[in-house]
């Protein structure tokens, strides 16, 4: 059964992206996760063009993120001033992003760094996490209390200027390295097609000593818009928005997180997060082996007056 | 009078044939009495949401033709069905510090984007080589001109086979020897096989006349490949619309994940 894509142009099995749907998503609800750096390189492995793996995959993720924004906007674990920081330096993040992609994209280089960019974060993302919860585990094995790392003194970051006060967080710091790591956060969202809580939340509680009670909320909070405003942008300026394959997707991807989020209730924190690492190290290694590996083809063609 | 209107639809054929048919007609025209005239099954090709490929099939007749001629099978066929024209860049990969990275390309210009060729039989046996490649028939014979700069193009030649066999190999370019099948004396039958990623646009059918390796005459006909219903509407709005569209998509995640935590809810 195939169903047309009228951006990507081609003809794909729709039970194939029903599946990649579901199984990110079921991913997702599980770990409590956005779901975005699955689904792009499940769509890039699938011959998707990157350019519409990344858009596209930005619009699942405002579709995977936003009801657990909404969640946590009604217990009220979002600081919305944060937030907007926040948001104020993704957009700005994000506008860059998206000039950066259409750059890329021009002189050839767009795939590659979409994939070097991934095989970056998710090594590292996936290595620290698997370190930190075989740690874990190892203690629990042990019956020695488990320790996360408590935020406790402050560090360079709190002595920057412009300071000001999160009622909410209870906390009293610099929008610089708010907005800053939101602006980061806006690059990766566009030029990667993720969410990008995966390094923002750890960076929320490890750098920024943000209390974990808000940082989840705030982080979707951010992500919704930033991902939102990424859409419509991509879409305005390459064209390359399949919303046939992201809502697909995000019909997939919402019922499979349902069943996730069950699954994952029975699981064990530390287990949990070693099986997502070990989950994000094989995507990082797949895309890695890609890059290595002498092409089928060292040559390619597309279509359009690009060039260097 | 009539001569005129004869001559004017020549020239019509002539600029749809391209200026190389064109050189050479100049110097047969009038030496022939022969016709062609061409029929496509279908104008317009839809893409709909299951589009698979399709199968086009093109009748032709000649007229005026010699009939001591056919019945030895000195008159031969070529149709060529060729898509709508855009730019093409051709990346080449090289090993840097252990990674593949794109690191030279070339963009050659307006190459059509589809392309099939069917004959009656083998190419090269239908007319001298140099005069099919004059008349630019053929995947290999096709103009591809590299814009800009270059070097010392000693790579041209690389880049365009590669550009010819990657376009082969997808599928967009085909040839068949013996597509072309005589149906009575002086009719004929071309099937063409649009692939499924057959790009949107106006192609152009065009069939060409041989006789005794000589080019006679030669006629062409528009195929429109749209895209239809649902498809259409989405690719208008994303390229007419962008905003609003991204607006919907956006729309449309919200409705999909805030409906699904409503529908799922737990209290």
């Amino acid at each position: 059964m195939t169903v047309y894509l009228p951006i990507a142009e081609l003809s794909v099995n729709i039970l194939i992206i029903l599946g990649m749907g579901a199984a990110v998503g079921f991913l997702s609800g599980m770990f409590g996760v956005g779901g975005g750096f699955l689904i792009t390189p499940l769509l890039i492995f699938y011959n998707i063009p990157p350019v519409v793996a990344v858009a596209t995959g930005a619009n699942q993720v405002v579709a995977s993120s936003i009801s657990g924004a909404i969640t946590h906007f009604r217990r009220g674990t979002i600081d919305i001033k944060l937030g907007t920081v926040l948001l104020c330096g993704g957009l700005v993040g994000a506008t860059l992003g998206v000039w950066l992609f259409s750059m890329l994209r021009r002189i050839g280089q767009l795939d590659l760094v979409i994939s070097l960019l991934y095989v970056v974060l998710l090594g590292s993302v996936g290595g620290l996490m698997l370190w930190e919860s075989i740690g874990a585990m190892r203690k629990a094995a042990k019956n020695q209390p488990t320790q996360l790392r408590r935020p406790g003194q402050h560090n360079w970051i709190h002595g920057l200027p412009l300071k000001m006060r999160f009622k909410k967080s209870k906390i009293y710091l610099s929008v610089i390295p708010v907005a800053t790591l939101g602006f980061c956060i806006g690059i990766l969202t566009s030029v990667m097609g993720v969410g990008g809580g995966f390094i923002m939340v750890p960076a929320m509680i490890y750098l920024l000593r943000i209390p974990t009670s808000v940082v989840v909320g705030t982080s979707l909070f951010q992500i919704v818009f930033v991902s939102a405003y990424t859409v419509i942008v991509q879409a305005s300026t390459n064209y390359t928005v399949d919303i046939v394959l992201a809502f697909v997707l995000m019909i997939a991807g919402v019922i499979g997180a349902q069943y996730g989020v069950r699954v994952g209730q029975r699981l064990r924190g530390e287990q949990l997060r070693a099986l997502l690492a070990l989950l994000v190290l094989a995507v990082g290694i797949r895309l890695s082996i890609e890059l290595i590996i002498p092409p089928k083809d060292i040559y390619s063609v597309v279509s359009g007056g690009f060039g260097f | 009078m009539r001569a005129l209107g004869r001559l004017v639809l020549f020239a019509v054929a002539l600029m749809v044939a391209g200026p190389a048919a064109a050189q050479s007609l100049e110097r047969e025209v009038g030496d022939f009495t022969e016709k062609l005239e061409i029929g496509i099954s279908t104008d317009e090709i839809s893409i709909t949401s299951d589009f698979r490929g399709a199968d086009l099939t093109i009748f032709g007749a000649i007229d005026g033709f010699d009939a001591n001629l056919l019945a030895q099978g000195k008159y031969n066929i070529i149709v060529v069905l060729e898509g709508p024209k855009d730019h093409a860049t051709v990346r080449r990969k090289e090993r840097v510090f252990g990674i593949w990275v794109n690191t030279q390309s070339m963009t050659f210009e307006l190459v059509p984007e589809a392309y099939s060729l069917s004959t009656t039989r083998d190419i090269e046996t239908i007319a001298p080589p140099r005069d099919i490649a004059n008349m630019g028939i053929g995947v290999d014979h096709m103009r591809l001109v590299p814009l800009g700069f270059i070097g010392d193009g000693s790579s041209l030649g690389e880049f365009r086979n590669a550009f010819r066999r990657i376009r082969e190999e997808s599928g967009v370019y085909q040839r068949d020897p013996g597509g072309v099948q005589f149906i009575s004396s002086s009719l004929f039958k071309a099937s063409v096989r649009l692939p499924a990623n057959v790009p949107n646009g106006v192609h152009v059918v065009r069939a060409y006349l041989f006789r005794e390796g000589l080019f006679v005459a030669a006629k062409a006909l528009p195929l429109r490949v749209v895209k239809t219903g649902l498809e259409q509407a989405i690719t208008r709005a994303a390229h007419d619309q962008p905003v609003i569209y991204g607006l919907l998509a956006v729309a449309l995640a919200v409705i999909t994940g805030w409906g699904a935590s409503l529908l799922f809810r737990k209290d």
